[in-house]
């Protein structure tokens, strides 16, 4: 088809998907507030607020921004995309689509897009209340804290493929995605910083995408350039989730 | 010209062979059935015309193009309506006509077809929440909403009752009037008497008869019924001996024959010599029904 057919098409994919996004309350709210919301209990207990010398002399609450930065990424690439994909697959959608000039790629990536801006979103929104709220100084380094994130996106969004594409149905996308869920937040912080994890875990939790993701958007936020390790080890996710993604993905 | 080219198409799943080297060539402005037991490879078929599966040997032609390796091409002229595909189930009726409408370089506009269809009312109506009628409709709107020149519509009327069934078959020959190819897999045989201009019986994925409706019957064994009550009992080994018999069969005090016109005029013959009264003789065509059962018998039994 012509390249303005195919632009005007995925155009209309992406606006009716974004339409049918914005349908989805609880999507919604798992992603774009629920992380800014735990960021705010947490911020409004007053021992959060006190410098902690095992954090580094930072306060339990900036600890806490990154954590829920990369909460966000967790539901919105891992709870939230899969049953969503995994669903078109099982209802024919993608096949219906596929009898169409369009291919259905279209939508699967106006979903990943859509699913990775409401995150990086969501990552804005927690950044935003927590500089307003209680005083968490903005990442130093801009640019660093920018690529740290959007590779964790990345990874997010190729982790939620993975599963989408070995999932049979939408029931077992989403079981897979609660047990993949746990591991994951554990990783980014959720229960206890990566800085705060003794020296062996910390280097284990290293090695998983979200591991190094708080690392880096640790460092980036102190100012520092994030390692180039860290950052390595996300990309290196990335390639490796989407290959096996796009290896075992089937349209019906 | 034939607008739609299969020869040879084979199929196997898991060592089976699904489709067996079916062949068919569909005329430019027809409506062509396909007709075939559950699970004879109906389905598959016409899933390697839309560019679904790759054949495993044989080709596909639609207007001369590859359906898979000219996808592209094909897919502009092709609409088609498959079997169990849904749509986002919050998506409106009127959201998917202008999703799909913008898929095509030459759209038809949605507003008469959906009227045509009788969607108008539902156009907010998400597609979750519509009854399976209102679905079927809606999936036939997107099979033509890009102005194809051919439609596939596999299980059109599956989940359609009896009015809306007849408005659908009124729809598609308004179609076929308006120049479209509509290629109709079905296993209604209602519904093909009435449609099809011509239908290839599939059965173990091998094509058993293409003819029009009317040679398909014409072809069974047994393509005219004669029933009716004797009035005195009928020696049995005269009923087996008449020409061209396909089948006897007694129920209460009825006899039912079939077989051709020479049985008709044979039957008459020999009540009349033997004075029997054939009260409430009926002699009827066999329906498409008939030939159907005739023609994929052998292998279901």
């Amino acid at each position: 088809m012509s390249t303005a057919t195919a632009t005007a098409a995925s155009t209309a994919v992406l606006k009716t998907e974004a339409r049918l996004f914005r349908r989805e309350p609880a999507s919604l709210f798992w992603v774009m507030a629920f992380p800014t919301i735990l960021l705010v209990i947490l911020g409004s207990i007053p021992s959060f607020r006190h410098t902690d010398a095992s954090l580094g002399g930072i306060r339990l609450v900036d600890a806490y921004v990154p954590v829920t930065v990369l909460m966000a990424m967790i539901l919105a690439g891992l709870q939230a995309m899969p049953p969503v994909i995994t669903g078109y697959r099982e209802r024919g959608i993608l096949r219906r689509m596929s009898t169409t000039p369009v291919r259905p790629h279209a939508l699967l990536g106006a979903q990943m897009g859509l699913h990775g801006a409401a995150a990086l979103l969501s990552a804005l929104l927690s950044l935003a209340v927590g500089r307003i709220a209680f005083d968490v100084v903005l990442p130093r380094q801009v640019f660093g804290y920018l690529l740290a994130l959007v590779l964790a996106i990345l990874a997010a969004l190729a982790l939620g493929a993975l599963v989408a594409a070995i999932a049979r149905t939408g029931k077992i996308a989403s079981a897979i995605g609660s047990a993949v869920f746990f591991p994951m937040m554990f990783c980014a912080g959720v229960w206890v910083p990566v800085q705060a994890m003794p020296d062996t875990l910390a280097h284990i939790v290293e090695l998983t995408p979200f591991g190094a993701a708080a690392q880096a958007l640790n460092q980036a936020a102190a100012g520092d350039w994030p390692g180039w390790v860290h950052l390595g080890v996300l990309a290196l996710w990335a390639v490796v989730l989407s290959g096996a993604a796009t290896r075992w993905f089937r349209w019906e | 010209m034939a607008i739609i080219e299969v020869s040879g198409v084979r199929k196997v799943y898991g060592g089976r062979a699904v489709v067996d080297g079916v062949s068919f060539a569909v005329e430019q402005g027809e409506i062509f059935g396909i007709l075939g037991p559950n699970g004879a490879g109906k389905t598959t078929t016409v899933e390697c015309v839309e560019g679904l599966r790759i054949p495993d040997a044989g080709s596909v032609r639609v207007a001369g193009f590859d359906p898979v390796a000219d996808h592209d091409r094909v897919s502009k002229i092709l609409g088609a309506q498959l079997q169990e595909s849904e749509l986002q189930a919050k998506l409106t009726v009127r959201e998917a006509l202008t999703l799909y409408a913008a898929f095509y370089p030459h759209p038809a506009d949605w507003r008469p077809l959906a009227e045509r269809l009788g969607l108008t009312a539902h156009l907010d109506a998400r597609s979750g929440k519509l009854s399976g009628g209102q679905k079927q409709r809606l999936f036939i709107a997107l099979a033509l909403i890009g102005n194809p020149k051919v439609v596939v519509l596999d299980e059109l009327t599956t989940g359609l009752d009896p009015r809306a069934r007849r408005d659908t078959w009124k729809l598609i020959e308004d179609v076929r009037d308006s120049g479209v190819t509509v290629l109709l897999v079905t296993h209604f045989m209602e519904e093909a008497q009435r449609l099809c201009d011509r239908i290839a019986v599939i059965d173990g994925g091998r094509i058993a008869a293409l003819d029009t409706p009317a040679g398909l019957i014409r072809r069974a064994s047994g393509a005219t019924v004669i029933s009716f009550s004797p009035s005195a009992p009928l020696d049995e080994c005269e009923l087996r001996a008449l020409p061209a018999l396909a089948s006897v069969e007694y129920k209460d005090d009825r006899v039912t024959l079939s077989g051709t016109d020479d049985t008709v005029n044979a039957v008459i013959t020999l009540l009349a010599q033997r004075h029997i009264t054939a009260h409430q003789l009926r002699v009827t065509d066999a329906t498409l029904d008939d030939a159907f059962l005739d023609l994929t018998g052998a292998d279901a039994s």
